[in-house]
């Protein structure tokens, strides 16, 4: 029987519809526009100014932090204005906008395609290059790679864990990328094996990927260390804590990182960003992205340069349908609505959803039934209906106890209530403010 | 290009269930016992029900309208659930105007007095049954007899049920081998052939509609599984002590409103606990009461009484027993 998470979890349809699609490169747009925050932690610092040239791959904005990431040009061009711009969070951010001319890239990038194998820098090397790189976790989450493989003191790494999932419906962008790069892939789980000093790499693949299963598990024979993993489908298996515990059986503490327990968890697109980055010198400046919907003309999946207006992807995928009512940057459960198509492609985009007007409103809210489905398919085993009444009531203190924080808003609660309930809303409401209440107990 | 989109926080599906649906499921559930009802019992059965499905929908209808005077929310079909469980715990030869008071009752006191559904405390059907249990005593335990009158409504030919029968022997001094005669035998149980409630007697049919209801997802085995196990361990242990003043277990979970009361009425959603553990809590304590009032008690049937007083615990159960939480194990080794 195939390995899964226990607790909880629900089936939303499929709907890989842009599965076969092979990826495609997407013609460069007229203009990038390059948010400076595209990554947990602190924006990076802009250090370029307006009517400068830029070149493909060259640092434009450096890490301000620990918690930051480097970001480079994603196109040459003229850097056009330093303004703010809107991004899919629907609010106006600092950016960087570049106007294209073409396509001259850094000298130092190896752009053949030949594969480079063997890896010779060492640990803290490896981890220096991926900072310079600016690579951050591309399945979504966006934090920076470096800081998540500097191990902290006293902790130790046993394992690392790929997350090759993708449990959100729609999205394919992981799965066309393990079938097609699945060469840069395995070696770019060495590196990351080699950064952490680790002998063991498993990879998590959804049952419904069979042939990313079988030709990574072929290709794992070559490499050592590797153990590719296909895993009974249920969302949100690609979190990475229900991973954790669908492939080892260990679970994370509450309130903990995986590092407790000696696992470190990346995507498949972390990885080949890794040894793009690492063998061949190449800045995270393009990424896979899914255009998807149900209505849309073409569902493919798109090598895209990071900064493209997600409109000149719905133009590629056949062009923004009619009756389209709603468009989403990530996947149908977890990905954000945004207000305008003109917003930028992010290291973080993994998809673009566009919704038919008819599934786009949510159903007005019931009342509760107390049937217990959010409780029983709550991934944390949390009480979301309880959660949502102490949102509405502004006890925040309690929702504290009730282990508010542990909630990833998978959505499985809201998915699942027939009440039409908008149980995450206050339950991420409630994470806001607990957030600030932990905050204030600190100081 | 108009961009003007509909921009709503994740996430952006949903499984399209909805109350209705669930609720519309339990009546299939229930379908089974009340076409085995309608065979045993005739016209009775009919009117009884249509009867109180029919009050119950016009009071939560009225309620809703006039006193709240919200739009009313009756085609989420609790109320004909409310109406058929009301039935289904009554005889089937009750007056017209009980079974109304008895609507009256659930719809209007147990229900909507506390806010409406998802807020009451005690499960409607229940609560009106022990009203009326209380108001009318005679009424409420003249069992008509299974297909002896099925054309009579309140001049059916009644006696008692085998609870009953049992209850009052051990009284007068006999032993339980000694009635076998007047108690029906277990296979006559499991199909219902005995004196009772409408809807309660025929465990077959009960126990189809426990699958439909397990393979729709509308309820978990939890509650029943633990209050069937209750009843058979606590009667099995006494049983074994002395055969001759107890039943047998199996005889203790096929009659009276074992059945219907751990499958239809002690899942009822918004009077029982929220997670497994409590679940098991709850269906322990329903099992437990039950054996206790039908053994010591003056009552010969104690199954509505043991999940109404459940049912107050419910809140408490809630309150301070937790699911088990992802990473808890692991935090609480520290």
């Amino acid at each position: 029987m195939l390995k899964t998470f226990k607790k909880g979890g629900v089936h939303p349809p499929e709907n890989k519809i842009s599965a076969a699609q092979p990826v495609e490169v997407l013609p460069l747009p007229a203009k990038v526009i390059i948010p400076l925050s595209q990554h947990i932690g602190a924006p990076a610092e802009a250090m370029v100014a307006k009517g400068d040239r830029v070149k493909t791959g060259q640092l434009i904005a450096k890490s301000a932090g620990f918690v930051s990431a480097n970001i480079h040009s994603t196109v040459s061009g003229i850097v056009e204005s330093l303004e703010p711009v809107m991004d899919s969070s629907g609010y106006k951010r600092p950016a960087i906008t570049i106007n294209v001319e073409g396509d001259d890239w850094e000298p130092s990038v190896d752009r053949s395609p030949n594969l480079k194998k063997e890896i010779t820098l060492s640990a803290q090397d490896i981890i220096k290059k991926i900072a310079e790189a600016g690579i951050v976790g591309l399945g979504g989450a966006t934090f920076p790679t470096h800081v998540k493989l500097s191990v902290p003191a006293g902790k130790k790494a046993e394992m690392l864990v790929i997350n090759g999932v993708e449990c959100e419906p729609f999205l394919t962008s992981d799965h066309r990328l393990m079938l097609e790069k699945g060469h840069e892939l395995m070696i770019g789980i060495q590196i990351l094996m080699k950064a952490l000093n680790v002998p063991k790499a498993m990879v998590g693949i959804e049952a419904n990927k069979p042939d990313a299963v079988s030709h990574l598990q072929s290709l794992a024979k070559s490499y050592s260390g590797i153990e590719v993993q296909p895993l009974k489908v249920k969302y949100p298996q690609g979190g990475e804590k229900q991973l954790i515990k669908a492939l080892t059986g260990r679970e994370v503490p509450s309130g903990g990182l995986p590092i407790d327990i000696g696992a470190v968890v990346h995507n498949v697109g972390t990885a080949l960003a890794v040894y793009e980055a690492v063998q061949k010198n190449k800045p995270l400046v393009e990424r896979i992205v899914t255009v998807t919907g149900k209505n849309l003309a073409h569902p493919s999946n798109f090598l895209v340069r990071i900064g493209t207006p997600v409109s000149a992807l719905i133009a590629a995928a056949g062009g923004l349908p009619d009756d389209t009512g709603k468009v989403v940057s990530g996947g149908p459960m977890m990905g954000k609505a945004v207000s305008s198509i003109d917003v930028p492609v992010t290291k973080g985009t993994s998809g673009i959803l566009v919704i038919p007007a008819a599934e786009s409103k949510r159903k007005p809210e019931g009342v509760c039934i107390r049937c217990a489905k959010c409780v029983s398919v709550c991934p944390m085993g949390l009480e979301p209906y309880l959660l949502y009444r102490l949102g509405q009531r502004m006890q925040y203190s309690q929702m504290e106890v009730e282990r508010v924080l542990d909630c990833m808003e998978c959505g499985s609660c809201s998915f699942e209530c027939p009440a039409n309930l908008f149980l995450l809303d206050f339950i991420r409401l409630g994470k806001v403010e607990v957030g600030k209440i932990v905050r204030e107990r600190k100081n | 290009m108009d961009n003007r989109f509909v921009v709503s926080p994740s996430p952006h599906v949903h499984s399209g269930k909805s109350t209705s649906q669930l609720m519309l499921n339990v009546v299939l559930a229930l379908m089974p016992a009340f076409a085995v009802s309608i065979y045993y019992f005739g016209v009775g059965a009919i009117i009884v029900t249509l009867i109180s499905v029919l009050s119950c929908v016009l009071f939560e209808y009225l309620i809703q309208k006039f006193i709240f005077k919200v739009k009313p929310t009756i085609s989420d079909c609790s109320a004909v659930v409310t109406g058929l469980l009301l039935a289904f715990n009554v005889p089937s030869n009750l007056p017209w105007y009980i079974i109304v008071l008895g609507s009256l009752f659930a719809i209007g006191v147990a229900k909507m007095s506390f806010g409406g559904l998802g807020n009451n405390i005690f499960n409607p059907a229940i609560a009106a049954r022990i009203f009326l249990l209380i108001s009318f005593p005679v009424q409420m335990t003249s069992w008509p007899l299974p297909v002896t009158s099925r054309l009579q409504y309140i001049d059916a030919i009644t006696g008692p049920t085998p609870l009953a029968i049992i209850k009052e022997g051990v009284k007068n001094g006999q032993t339980i081998s000694q009635m076998a005669d007047s108690i029906p035998s277990h296979m006559q149980l499991f199909m219902g052939l005995m004196g009772g409630s409408l809807g309660e007697i025929a465990a077959f049919a009960l126990l189809i509609g426990f699958a439909w209801l397990l393979i729709t997802r509308v309820i978990t085995w939890h509650i029943p599984v633990s209050i069937f196990t209750t009843i058979f361990v606590f009667t099995g242990i006494l049983w074994l002590i002395n055969p001759g003043i107890y039943a047998d277990p199996v005889f203790h979970l096929l009659t009276g409103g074992v059945m219907l009361g751990a499958i239809f009425m002690a899942t009822d959603y918004v009077t029982s606990p929220m997670h497994p553990k409590g679940m098991w809590i709850y269906g322990i304590g329903i099992g437990a009461l039950t054996v206790i009032i039908r053994v010591w008690g003056s009552y010969p049937e104690g199954v509505s009484f043991a999940i109404l007083i459940m049912n107050a615990f419910v809140p408490l159960i809630n309150r301070f027993v937790k699911p088990k939480r992802f990473g808890a194990a692991a935090i609480s080794g520290k």
